[in-house]
This record gives structure tokens, sequence and C-alpha cells, in this order.
């Protein structure tokens, strides 16, 4: 039982890392029915912006949770910038195209940015300070769950909450809402489409950011390739909880984490990735638009 | 048709002074005296000619030495290169050609493959080989070439060398070996895992398992260390899987050791990996920087030929010394007197102070374990 509640942590606090990122492919998705390939590049470049600042702010010698803190907000402004620049050049000028166009341009804006950080910086794997401090009420559990773990689990259930309740309640998720339903409509009763899409991308970027700085410093070591499996992954938990739905991203990954942990831990992690992408198959073939997603009519 | 007159007179020019040539070699050395000839084949043209051609280079450099000093047993050692171009089909027509130049001693080939298919033919003929470059693990190990030795350590050495330290130094009885799927992790995984079964019980695998290269999280792997209860881990592959593993074992709070390979025998692992590193055992390559044979080699490589030695070329180099010095040994070229003296005498080379095993792997060639001290790679002396 112990061993089963130590798999079970383990693939949530996977899921979490995998559902961190999830959200932004989601919120792009829902509002304008683009995967944001360049997603995972994103958070790889958050991350390589929270250690920047963090060895930086190490050198002035501020305390471990101002340095998380603020690596974590300069990387999350740093991102929303790189989002906002990513969506004006890459895929606002193909937004009457057809939908292939902006899903080649995402691909190549992904070549791109990996490349951009190959040569900027290097194409080594660097050593990720432990941002996030050991708490000392977690010692007794630290087997199990580390204290990393836990705040990725808590931050990623915070964001969700936030990003629901944004999407609810305020005026800019309105527009949202009404961007994700009809635009020539939206556009048409006064929303500035272009700057709903635009906000979007930097909300969706900074959580990306957030994410990369979370996860770069609980596993420790990051480099320019980390986007790329780990937008794979989050783009599989994604569809897998219904893309297009906030609480959908995060249930995929949890789903897509525990299955992990458990293909790995009772059968072989020669196989993960087999029994998580036969789920993926699985849960598509029943339900087409994921667990959590709405089969939408097609407009005509 | 003048053209052509005009080739056959120059042939016959050309062969005209070369027996006028080898007449002269003969009778300077003396008629009653033959010389020690020393076959050399392998790749010496084609594509893998930069792997054969260092070999040729070190006999030669070697073979001027020794007969500058005289020779051995007072004969003059001759060099008899022929090209296999790393083909198996080629290797056996190679062995044949050296076997009717009644050749005495034959260091080659330079691939497995054509080293494998000319081992035959040498055997019948009782001919001693010796290859500075052929990994593959069966050409010792089987047992059907008893004729063979090599100066380079076998592609299963190091699984090797990490389960001898695992089971005899570090003495754990409970080892999971994991790898990272790919050719060079996996292969070494395999051999791993087949010496320590075939231990007799001195220990047994508790888990064997590919992880996936470049997952954001191993927590599910590391549990599974723990409930198989493995004392030690030997996992084959590079160093980005291995400090991942080894962070999170250590922030899951299980002290189980880590051994590993070259891959990452890294000092980017140590980088990466910061404080969690120490301790982390790996087998790498020997050092031989420091060896003053080798830095001598290497020189006289550059007077020689100008350039820095090729690949191999070490290995080569003991490989010459270490059959020169079983002639000298021995007293003849007759292949059982020279299978004593090469497993019993040890000669001193650029890799080292060598002698050969019973399967005819050198000993003192090859990987040695290091493990992480403060933030370095120091070799674990035993």
């Amino acid at each position: 039982m112990d061993y089963f509640l130590e798999l079970f942590l383990g693939g949530l606090t996977r899921g979490s890392i995998y559902a961190l990122i999830a959200l932004g492919y989601t919120m792009v998705y829902g509002i304008i029915g683009l995967i944001n390939f360049a997603h995972g590049e994103i958070y790889m470049l958050g991350a390589f912006t929270g250690l920047i600042v963090a060895s930086l702010l190490t050198v002035f010698g501020l305390n471990q949770y101002a340095i998380l803190v603020l690596a974590s907000l300069v990387a999350m402004v740093y991102a929303a910038a790189y989002g906002y620049t990513v969506e004006k050049i890459a895929y606002r000028p193909l937004r009457q195209a057809s939908r292939l166009s902006p899903l080649i341009s995402a691909i190549g804006m992904s070549i791109f940015l990996q490349n951009y950080v190959r040569l900027a910086q290097t194409s080594d794997f660097l050593p990720f300070p432990a941002l996030i401090p050991d708490l000392a009420f977690m010692e007794p559990y630290a087997h199990i769950i580390g204290s990393a773990e836990l705040v990725i689990l808590l931050v990623t259930a915070m964001v969700m909450l936030l990003l629901t309740a944004v999407i609810r309640f305020t005026r800019i998720g309105r527009a949202m809402r009404a961007t994700a339903q009809d635009k020539g409509m939206a556009m048409l009763v006064g929303v500035d489409v272009n700057r709903v899409i635009s906000i979007t991308f930097m909300i969706g970027s900074a959580l990306a950011a957030l994410g990369g700085v979370l996860i770069a410093s609980h596993i420790g070591q990051i480099n320019f390739a980390i986007g790329f499996i780990a937008g794979i992954k989050a783009f599989t938990a994604a569809v897998l909880g219904g893309i297009g739905s906030i609480p959908g991203a995060v249930l995929g990954g949890f789903v897509l984490g525990c299955t992990e942990s458990f293909a790995t831990g009772y059968v072989s992690s020669d196989y993960e990735d087999v029994f998580a992408f036969g789920l993926l198959v699985l849960i598509l073939v029943f339900r087409p638009a994921g667990i959590l997603g709405r089969a939408a009519a097609e407009k005509v | 048709m003048v053209g052509d007159m005009g080739k056959n007179v120059f042939r016959m020019v050309i062969t005209a002074f070369c027996a006028a040539l080898m007449w002269g070699v003969a009778s300077g050395s003396g008629q009653a005296i033959e010389p020690i000839r020393l076959g050399v084949a392998g790749a010496h043209s084609g594509d893998l000619a930069s792997y054969g051609l260092p070999t040729v280079k070190a006999a030669e450099l070697v073979v001027k030495e020794v007969n500058a000093a005289g020779g051995i047993l007072g004969r003059q050692v001759e060099i008899l290169a022929e090209d296999d171009v790393c083909k198996p089909e080629i290797a056996t027509n190679t062995a044949t050609r050296l076997i009717s130049l009644k050749v005495d001693l034959v260091l080659g080939h330079i691939c497995s493959g054509a080293t494998k298919a000319a081992l035959g033919i040498y055997k019948d003929a009782g001919l001693l080989v010796m290859s500075p470059s052929a990994t593959n693990p069966e050409l010792t190990q089987s047992g059907d070439y008893p004729n063979f030795y090599r100066t380079i350590a076998a592609d299963d050495a190091q699984a090797r060398l990490e389960v001898d330290f695992a089971l005899d130094v570090l003495k754990v009885k409970k080892i999971a070996v994991l790898h990272d799927k790919g050719d060079y992790g996996k292969g070494l995984a395999e051999y791993a895992r087949k010496f320590i079964e075939a231990s007799d019980g001195q220990a047994q695998v508790v888990l064997y398992e590919g992880v996936t290269p470049g997952a954001v999280d191993y927590s599910a792997v590391v549990q599974k260390i723990k409930r198989a209860g493995a004392e030690a881990v030997i996992f084959g592959g590079y160093h980005p899987e291995a400090s991942k593993i080894v962070m999170q074992m250590r922030k899951k709070r299980l002290p189980t050791l880590f051994i590993s390979d070259d891959g990452v025998k890294d000092d980017t692992f140590i980088k990466v990996a910061g404080e969690y590193a120490d301790g982390v055992y790996a087998s790498g390559p020997r050092d031989v920087s420091r060896n003053p044979l080798a830095a001598a080699a290497t020189e006289a490589h550059k007077k020689a030929y100008g350039s820095e030695p090729g690949a191999f070329f070490l290995n080569a180099y003991a490989a010459t010394q270490a059959l020169l010095n079983a002639v000298a040994k021995a007293g003849s070229t007759d292949s059982a007197a020279l299978a004593r003296a090469l497993k019993s005498e040890f000669v001193e080379t650029p890799l080292g102070r060598i002698s050969f095993d019973a399967r005819g792997d050198a000993i003192g060639v090859g990987f040695s374990m290091y493990q992480v001290k403060n933030g370095v790679y120091v070799e674990v002396r035993q």
C-alpha cells in the first residue's frame, strides 16, 4: 500500500509538471484553435531566464525565498514578452490563412527558439540551483514527496483555480470567451480581438516560464532541448483532458503522470511511453474531445 | 603503341632495380640468418584506412628501434604489410597471403569482423596474432582462438570491471541494472546483467529496466529501486540521465550506491549533479598521459612522420613491443613458446606494464574505476 501511495504521489507531481505547461497550450487552443508548438520553447526560455536572474541575485546575497519569487517574476515577464512577439511575428499574419499554416509557422518558431538558445547560450547541460528550499516540516515525508514537488503541486492547483476565475468572472475573461466563440462577432460588438489574443499568449507564456523555473529547480539541470519532450508530454496531457479546457489540462496531466508512474512501478519503465500513449489513443477513441472537452459542432 | 613500349621498358627497369635491391639486402644481412617476418594486416586503404595506417607506422617505429639495436636474437625484423580494407571476405585472402610469405607473427587485424574471419586461417597455420583494436568480446572469450591476443579492452570490459568492483570491492548482494535504451547503455547493461547472473549467487539482479532519456522525472524508477532493496545501481548510459537519477535518489533519501560508465565519467556530470555527485563510481579509460613511454612514442611519430599519431597508435606500439619481447624471451618463433612468454612475461609499453591473461586479453590495459570525491573524479586504488 505504501508503494502504491508513493507511486501515486510521484505520478501526481509528474502530472502537475505536465499540467503547468499544458495550461498554456490549452488556453491558446481554446481561444484561437492553434496548437502553439513553440510553447515548450517558451518554457525552456523561462528556465534559462530564471537561471540567469537567480545567479545574479545570488551574487547580491538575497535570501532564498526572495530569489525564488524574483526569478520567477522576471522569467514570467520576459517570457510574456516573448509570447507577445512570437504571436505578432509568427501567428498574427496568418490569422486568415488555413489552419495548417500557423501550425507550420509554430513548428518553425520552435526550431528557431531552440537553436537561438543553443547558439546564444550553450549546448551543454547547465546545473540549475535548487531555488525551492527543503522545508523542515516535510523532512519525515521526504522519501515519498519532496518540498519542491509539493510546491509544484500546490502552484499548479492555484494557477488552475486562478485561471478559471479570470476566465469566468473578469472583463478580459469574458472577452476571451467571446473571441473563442466567434472572432468576427466579437469584433462586431467591440471586442479588440487582437489585444485579447495577445493577452492570452502573454498569460500562457508567463505560466510556461513559471513552470520552467519551478520544474528546473526541481530537476536541477537545463539545456536548450528540455522544451521538446516537456512540450510533447504537456500537449498530450492537454489533449487527454480535452484541449481548450482549463481543468481538463490539469486532469489530463494527472492522468498521464499517474499512468506513467504506475506503468513504471508495476510493469516496466521500458513501456512507460507505450502505456501513456496507449491510454491517449483509448480515451480519444471513446471521447474524441478528451475527458472534459466539449464536442463542439463544427461551425460552418 | 609507342606509349605501351615506353611503359614496358619502364617496368623492366623498375623490376631490375628492385631485384638488384633485394639481392643487395639479402646479401647484406648475411644469408644464413633469416629475418623475423612481422605481418601487419589491417585497413591500409579505403574508408577505414585511418584506423589501420597508424598501426603500420607504430610497427615501423618499434622495428626501426629494435633493428638499430641489433635486432632480436641477432635477427633483423622485417615488416610485411597487407591490406584487408576491413572486409571479412578480403581478410581471408590477406591471411592466406601472409602465410604464403612465411611470416612468423601477425600484428592485426584492425576491425573485429575482419579479424574474426582471418583468425581460423592463422590458427590452422599455427600463427600467433595480436590486434591493437579488435574489441569484439567473443574473439577472446569464446575460446575458439587460443592464438589470438589483443592490447585493447573488449567491449564488455567496462561491464566486467563494474560488476567485479561491485561484487568484490563493494561486496553488494542486490544490484539494480538500469540503462537508457540506447545502443551503448543497453549493451553495457546487458553484459552487466549477464556477468552478475554468472557469479554463482554471489549477487543477484533485482531490477533490470530501461529508462526514457530526457524524461522530466524518474521518481517511479527510484521508488522501484528502493522497493527491490537494491544496494547498488549499475547504470549504462550518459550523464544527463545519470545525474537526474542520482539527484532524485538522494532527494528521496535513498543511499543506494551508484556505479556507471565512461558516459558518466565526465566533468559535466559533477557540474550538474553538484553535491549529489559525491560518492558516485564510474569506470573510465585508464589515463596514460603521464606515462613517459607514451610521450616518447608520440614524439617519435611526430619526428618520423611530421604529424600527430592516429587511432590505436599506442595500442599498436604496445602490441609490437609485446610480440617482439615474447620472441626475445621465448628464444624462438615457435607459437607454443611465444604463448607461454606472452602470458608469463611483463613488458613496459606506452600503455603501462602489460601481460596477457589465459584468454588473450591484455592485463593492465583498459579501464579503471573512479569515484567522485569533493567534486573531482579520483581513481580508486584497490
